[in-house]
């Protein structure tokens, strides 16, 4: 039973790790992040229930929390990018390295 | 009386204190703080060696669990080898201090000051001061160490006041560059000996008890090839500090680009924990591997010999031609170590005192001189001795002492270096005694070039002789020279008791007389 | 003969240190007390090394009075150096042939010291000069006082010092500091053999006192002991400036003429030859370093006079006599037994008129505005009368004219070198007779009418500060022989195993009179080129003649040195110069370069696009996940 479980997260972080790597709109590639958030989520719950144990569920909580913080922290940046370049395009902003 | 406090934990700290105080204070007071500090830690340190009982074994031992995991404790002692070079430590630093006195004071409207005509410097007297304080309490907790991993934390972090020294004080264009230089050599070597610190952890673990004790590291029975590769990894650092050919490119450039005080600092007393951690580290824990290194390091130290000398006669620079005359007297130590007699041992011992010493006054004496000619090109100078009889004598006597005139105290350790490794391998004692030509003939090169001859119109200018404070600077000095050379005895039985111990720890004998029975 | 083992120094000779004490302490308060002794710094330095001479009397007489067996006292100072086996102590040694030198140089010192008040009186630092001589006698005193190897050393070095800062004494003239590095660079290159004979004493004796070398030489097999005679007449050679190592000796004449008397000729280059004399029993032990000293001390007496013909400068043919005699003193040495006290003779008498035709030379630079070119001279008998009469007393007794101080000591190493090889003696002889030769040349040239004067020179006779000493060893040049011909030999046979004769005042051989006939033959063929009637120009002749030229160049021994030593020591310095900066720091700049240069190019991965890092994330834990499949598979 929680092997489908299992199964739908592969599938659903499969689709977010593509999706991140294909689209250019930040927008998008933030909604794959969030996926392979929630698939990973999903595994641990999964997990947690297989094992009999609660650490999963525990795990999964902390991803839900840092995952909203990121949200937030994520949106603001995409917004003030927005605004200064006109343009939600990653590709168009290149200032991460050295 | 004397054992009932810490004192050795008092003496290493007083300049730390004296540092400390030194920065919370106005840059006015800086100077005299300073001096202040160095002359108790003086005081100090001559009552403590003053106090040495017979033996030879270290005394006045502290030792306190430190990082119970790692075996690390906080142990110092002091034996006849260390109390030479903490003395050492503890006499250059108010020289350094009394002979840098005014230098890095403020200018009236709040500048830093300027010295030698060079950059100006990056920091004022305050900072000069309390980067001198912290080298010398990284000196003497080096030379007190008796645990491996406190010598290694000592060993990394003197770098860190050194490389200011360096490149915040230093007159020269380039001082950026020698001060990473210096700092990159140094850190390479101590990463190296660091595999070499954990290795031994892993051994002494092994052997049941973790622990980093000098004590209870001797007593480790290692294999062979692991000896050797440990005894490499710290070798390897001691000899960048101590430079030993090829590993010397660092010294003259470090040198050149800083200041006096820094450079005799530099050279007079960090250098010595190479030559020092070879004794007390590689003789005393590795003493087969020592042996086994022997002829390699005894043909290194003799190229060392004759190529710091060579490159001294061909030096265009004073501060530079300092450095390259130490590379060849660090090659005199390291092969009266390596040689493992009783003569050299203690010969190489007292040559770190002295090499100290007269580097101190050859550093010094030379920045008095080019702080007045602003800058330190040999052919920029010409007839000093015209205009400034005394730095002139002041620079002659530390360039006699350099070159290891009989009656100075540099010629009797160059002597029983010279003349134990000659009764042991004729060969490597008659090249090495080739140097003492060619010592005579850099020191008096430079002194010919320098200060002899018409004068020249910049020196007549800008020339003026020594004042009184810094003639007061360079007499302990040359005092401690002259008394040494004619009278060495004390120093040289409280050395000679300790490295009777050591001889017989490693397992090596004096050669026999060729002829027996004389005496 | 057993050696002599010396007594134990008590009483009055346990104070044997003040005779180095007091010289030591008088040019320390010279050299330390700045202006404030300008005045009377002078008077303190020449009152040392009279007190010195008075102390050096007293022990003398004191010697006198005893045993024979009894005239070695040895006084123990303190330990210096122990470690190990060595135990090497500073101490002094009292014997026959110490004293002859401490008087030696404390007398003829004290006279030199007179002197350089009144040749000095013009310099403003004259306090400093007096300080170096002081210096240099305490160095001295220490060279022939000590009682081992290694103090004696000290001495070495320390006069060595001293004569490099009386060299350069007039630092401000290159050519004076170029000499004076010179003469401590080439003497280096002596110390190098007295370093390692040193050394090789302490591997064979545990020992370097002169007691434990002597008594242990014999039982060191004859190549060491060789060697080690070998490696002391290398130090020898370079403070007596014997060839190889003579060339610093002319050159050392840069420095005041006070200090060509006392170093450059009485005192200092004789090192050697004490040096070698008291080293004897090493010289037994090894004949072959015997022959050695023979063949320098011949060749230097030839090579020596040779230059002496062929030099102008009135000093520089003092110089090459210099040489020349020492090298007469240095045959004599080598032969053996039968020559160390005529050795030491010689040394004597050269001592004291030596010293007084270097002053006397000196009171003619005085009076002739310090020119010292003999081709501008002529016609100085009248107006420096004192001089002449003492320099002529010198000349006699440098020529071995009958009766005077050099006619016993020279004829005897020349009769002693007959006996042991005709070849040395046959060198010997002709020596004899170029040294008349070149001596008369400088009489004739200085002394005889026919005024060739430069302008505005107006010649007067030295103050008698300059004069009583020159005239006291002029005295001396003439009765030194008489006095001390009976009586010298016996006096040192004892400390130095020697078997030298006793020859009488009156004693004529055949090989006395062959010499007398060269020494006239050398004469004539002086007075027959540079006779009163002869005219001398008074700038020197070019000349094509080989000979000549050789003889003004030293015979090529600088020459030698430069294209030899120096100009390939120049060139490898500066190739090792070179090397240092191009190949060692080149290969430590170079890791660093290469090091960061692989940085930067591995930085261009970090492109700052946020899709590219997503994929080298996930290629990344793809390739972690594939081996952790693997490792579990495996």
């Amino acid at each position: 039973m929680t092997d489908h479980y299992i199964v739908l997260s592969a599938i659903l972080f499969a689709i977010g790790t593509i999706g991140f790597m294909t689209r250019r709109n930040a927008i998008v590639a933030f909604m794959c992040v969030e996926l392979m958030l929630n698939a990973s989520n999903l595994a641990l719950v999964a997990f947690s229930h297989k094992n009999g144990a609660l650490d999963g569920q525990i795990a999964a909580f902390f991803v839900m929390v840092v995952a909203a913080a990121e949200v937030v922290v994520g949106l603001a940046i995409i917004v003030t990018i927005f605004r200064t370049r006109r343009s939600a395009s990653i590709d168009d902003a290149n200032l991460l390295k050295f | 009386m004397m054992t009932t406090a810490p004192w050795l934990t008092v003496l290493a700290l007083l300049p730390t204190v004296g540092a400390i105080v030194v920065l919370l204070g106005s840059s006015a007071a800086a100077k005299f703080v300073a001096l202040a500090t160095s002359l108790v830690t003086v005081v100090l340190a001559v009552v403590l060696t003053v106090s040495l009982r017979g033996g030879g074994g270290m005394q006045l031992v502290e030792d306190a669990m430190w990082i119970r995991p790692l075996g690390a404790h906080y142990a110092l002692g002091l034996d006849g080898i260390g109390a030479t070079l903490v003395l050492l430590a503890s006499i250059v630093t108010p020289v350094v201090v009394l002979a840098t006195w005014s230098d890095y004071d403020r200018t009236p409207d709040g500048g830093l000051s300027t010295v030698a005509a060079g950059e100006t410097a990056r920091y004022d007297s305050k900072i000069f001061y309390a980067l001198v304080l912290a080298v010398q309490t990284c000196a003497l907790y080096l030379f007190l160490a008796t645990d491996v991993f406190l010598f290694y934390v000592f060993f990394e972090v003197v770098l860190v006041p050194m490389y200011f020294l360096i490149g915040g004080f230093g007159p020269g264009a380039r001082r950026s560059y020698a001060a990473a230089k210096f700092l990159i050599f140094g850190l390479l070597g101590g990463f190296v000996m660091l595999a070499s610190v954990i290795g031994l952890y892993v051994a002494s673990a092994d052997a049941g008890k973790a622990s980093y004790l000098l004590s209870d590291l001797s007593g480790l029975t290692l294999g062979t090839g692991q000896e050797r590769w440990l005894f490499l990894g710290f070798m390897f650092a001691f000899a960048i500090k101590a430079p030993l050919v090829p590993l010397h490119s660092w010294l003259p450039d470090a040198a050149e680009q800083s200041s006096p005080g820094g450079a005799t600092m530099m050279v007079g007393i960090m250098d010595k924990i190479g030559t020092f951690g070879m004794i007390r580290f590689c003789l005393g824990l590795f003493p087969e591997a020592s042996q086994w290194a022997t002829p390699v390091v005894m043909v290194l130290a003799v190229i060392s010999i004759l190529y710091g000398a060579i490159l001294a006669i061909g030096s265009k620079n004073l501060m530079r031609f300092v450095a390259y005359t130490s590379i060849s007297h660090f090659g005199f130590i390291v092969l009266g170590i390596f040689v493992l007699t009783r003569q050299t041992l203690t010969g190489s011992t007292f040559y770190m005192l002295n090499h100290g010493l007269s580097t101190a006054a050859l550093f010094l004496v030379a920045g008095y001189l080019v702080k007045r000619r602003g800058s330190a090109n040999i052919d920029d100078f010409g007839g000093v001795q015209k205009v400034a009889p005394v730095a002139a004598g002041l620079l002659l006597f530390a360039g006699l002492s350099t070159l290891s005139l009989p009656g100075l105290s540099s010629f009797v350790s160059e002597f029983m270096v010279l003349a134990g490794t000659f009764g042991k391998h004729p060969a490597y004692g008659a090249v090495a005694t080739l140097a003492i030509v060619l010592a005579a003939l850099y020191i008096l090169l430079m002194y010919q070039r320098t200060m002899t001859g018409p004068v020249r119109p910049a020196v007549a200018d800008r020339v003026t002789d020594v004042t009184v404070r810094e003639r007061v600077a360079i007499a302990p000095l040359v005092v401690l020279i002259l008394l040494l050379g004619v009278y060495p005895k004390p120093v040289l039985s409280m050395i000679e008791q300790s490295t009777t111990l050591l001889q017989t720890s490693v397992g090596v004998s004096d050669p026999a007389p060729l002829v027996g029975g004389t005496r | 003969m057993e050696s002599v083992t010396p007594v134990l120094g008590t009483g009055l000779f346990s104070l044997a240190w003040l005779l180095i004490a007091v010289p030591a302490a008088s040019a320390a308060v010279l050299l330390l007390i700045g202006r404030a002794g300008d005045r009377w710094g002078h008077f303190l330095g020449t009152l040392a090394p009279v007190v010195s001479f008075v102390l050096g009397v007293v022990y003398f007489a004191d010697l006198l009075g005893r045993d024979e067996a009894e005239r070695a006292v040895h006084v123990p100072l303190y330990d210096w150096i122990s470690s190990g086996t060595w135990n090497i102590g500073v101490g002094l040694q009292l014997d026959q042939l110490s004293i002859v030198f401490v008087l030696l140089i404390t007398g003829v010192g004290s006279l030199i010291h007179v002197y350089s008040i009144g040749y000095m009186a013009h310099d403003p630092r004259r306090r400093r000069f007096f300080g170096f001589l002081n210096l240099f006698v305490a160095a001295m005193l220490l060279l022939v006082l000590a009682d081992n190897y290694l103090v004696l050393f000290v001495g070495w070095e320390g006069v060595g010092l001293a004569s490099y800062l009386l060299i350069g004494f007039w630092q401000e003239r290159p050519s004076a500091a170029t000499a004076a590095k010179k003469a401590f660079v080439v003497n280096r290159v002596g110390d190098l053999g007295m370093s390692i004979a040193i050394m090789l004493m302490l591997a064979a004796f545990s020992s370097s006192s002169f007691t434990d070398v002597n008594a242990g030489v014999g039982q060191l097999s004859t190549p060491l002991a060789t060697t080690l005679g070998l490696l002391l007449l290398l130090g020898a050679c370079g403070k007596s400036a014997q060839v190889p190592l003579q060339s610093w000796l002319l050159d050392a004449m840069e420095g005041p003429t006070p200090v060509s008397a006392l170093i450059h000729a009485a005192t200092m280059v004789t090192a050697g030859v004490y040096l070698i004399v008291r080293s004897h029993a090493i010289f037994t032990a090894g004949p072959a370093a015997s022959i050695a000293v023979v063949v320098v001390g011949t060749v230097t007496l030839l090579f020596g006079a040779y230059i002496g013909c062929s030099k102008d400068d009135i000093k520089k043919v003092l110089a090459g006599s210099t040489m020349s005699q020492i090298g007469y003193m240095m045959l004599a040495a080598g032969i053996g037994p039968v020559g160390y006290a005529f050795a030491i003779f010689h040394l004597v008498t050269h001592g004291f008129f030596k010293a007084n035709m270097f002053l006397g030379a000196g009171s003619v630079m005085h009076a002739m505005d310090d020119d010292v070119d003999m081709r501008h001279y002529g016609a100085l008998a009248r107006a420096l009368p004192i001089t002449f009469v003492t320099f002529a007393a010198g000349y006699l007794a440098i020529i071995g004219f009958p009766f005077f101080a050099g006619f016993y000591s020279k004829d005897h190493i020349i009769e002693a070198a007959f006996h042991a090889s005709w070849v040395a003696g046959t060198c010997a002889l002709i020596g004899a007779g170029v040294t008349a030769f070149y001596m008369t040349r400088l009489m004739l040239m200085t002394f005889a009418p026919g005024k060739r004067w430069r302008e505005g020179v107006h010649p007067h006779e030295s103050p008698l500060v300059m004069t009583v000493p020159l005239i006291v060893l002029g005295a001396a040049s003439v009765v030194g022989g008489l006095l001390l011909n009976g009586w010298i030999t016996e006096w040192l046979n004892p400390a130095v195993q020697g078997e030298a004769e006793t020859e009488g005042l009156i004693h004529f051989t055949l090989i006395g009179g062959v010499t007398m006939l060269v020494v006239l033959a050398g004469i004539a063929v002086s007075f027959l080129f540079f006779g009163p009637q002869k005219v001398i120009p008074d700038v020197q002749p070019a000349t094509r003649s080989p000979f000549v030229r050789a003889g003004r160049r030293d015979l090529y021994g600088d020459a030698f040195n430069e294209a030899v030593f120096m100009r390939p020591g120049i060139r490898m310095t500066n190739d090792l110069v070179r090397f240092d900066g191009a190949v060692v720091d080149g290969i430590a700049n170079g890791t660093g370069t290469v090091i960061s240069g692989f940085s930067s190019r591995l930085r261009r991965v970090q492109n700052g696009f946020v899709r590219s890092y997503a994929l080298t994330m996930t290629a990344g834990a793809a390739v972690v996940g594939a081996i952790i499949l693997l490792g579990r598979l495996g």
